[in-house]
């Protein structure tokens, strides 16, 4: 059900990016798909996923505000000050006062959570027949993950010859 | 005393006569050696693509991109990846996307054991090798057609 409206959300927001004219507007409404792409992910049980989408995300949104906007962003650093500080300080409150009570749950140091980590490690070897546990891992249980990074790579050489092939064709013929 | 022919020195040539083939077989054998020992593609895969990098550094770029040029170097680049896809692909024919599809895994230790593993490491050694050798052969023609003018 909440999957189902994260997606509709994110064909939404698609066509949105796709349809508007602003640039900026546009732009944020890819932020907008990738937010609920995260979301998605963790609907569906994928917590590492999730903070890897959201973590790219933002960085990707705010590479691309900086370079759609030609004026620097208005920061006030004059007046309101007394605003601003105690602002900040609830901010911070507000901040330790959930991590708390979150880094409370987390598992002792040298004492991890091994719940799926252990299956691979007992029974890795017999069920792939590779000595070599991580490469065991990566190649057969969490395929998916070095798919992804072979097509991280694929796409860097692309990007790199698309880029550096055209200035290069362009000058070769110029001369 | 200048050497009108391009790359290092003499000596730089001789060593790199001797060690180039090392490196490249070092790097082979990382890759095939993935599922028995620490190594696999990605590394092997930059060992290899070093092996090319150093040929081009010690002789010039002419002596290494006859032998592997820059377009057949993508064009095997676009190969591992078709055949790591098709490698996950034919999974399906077992059940499921990336579905160790050999029956027989074969003894531990052994070099012909594991299913799927040492094919999936020699797609990805083939990708990561001749990408890394794209992106350095596409880097150093720019910069040589740039100090052409």
């Amino acid at each position: 059900m909440e999957l189902n409206i994260l997606l509709l959300f994110m064909i939404f927001s698609a066509i949105v990016a796709v349809q508007v004219e602003d640039l900026l507007s546009s732009v944020i409404a890819v932020g907008a798909v990738g937010l609920g792409l995260s979301l998605a992910f963790l609907v569906l049980k994928a917590p590492d996923l999730a903070i890897t989408q959201l973590v790219v995300e933002i960085l990707c949104l705010i590479i691309l505000i900086r370079a759609t906007i030609k004026k620097d962003l208005p920061f006030s650093t004059s007046g309101r000050w007394v605003f601003n500080t105690v602002s900040t300080l609830v901010s911070i409150v507000v901040f330790l006062f959930f991590a708390y009570f979150a880094l409370r749950q987390l598992p002792r140091f040298g004492a991890p959570i091994m719940r799926v980590a252990e299956e691979y490690i007992a029974s890795g070897q017999e069920k792939t027949g590779a000595t070599n546990l991580v490469a065991a891992i990566i190649l057969d249980f969490r395929g998916y993950d070095t798919l992804g990074e072979a097509t991280v790579l694929f796409t860097a050489v692309i990007g790199v010859l698309a880029i550096i092939r055209k200035t290069g064709r362009i000058k070769n013929e110029e001369s | 005393m200048k050497s009108l022919e391009p790359g290092m020195t003499l000596i730089v040539k001789t060593i790199t006569r001797l060690t180039v083939g090392l490196i490249l077989l070092y790097g082979v054998y990382i890759v095939l050696h993935g599922h028995l020992t620490p190594g696999g593609g990605f590394a092997g895969g930059v060992i290899i693509a070093l092996s090319f990098i150093h040929l081009m550094l010690a002789f010039g770029r002419e002596v290494a991109l006859k032998k592997i040029s820059e377009a057949r170097a993508s064009v095997i680049e676009n190969l591992g990846a078709v055949m790591f896809l098709s490698i996950a692909v034919l999974g399906f024919s077992g059940g499921y996307f990336f579905f160790n599809f050999f029956v027989n895994k074969g003894r531990p230790f052994h070099l012909f054991s594991a299913g799927i593993i040492p094919l999936c490491n020699i797609a990805i050694s083939l990708k990561v090798g001749a990408g890394l050798f794209a992106i350095f052969a596409a880097l150093i023609l720019f910069r040589s057609s740039e100090k052409e003018e």
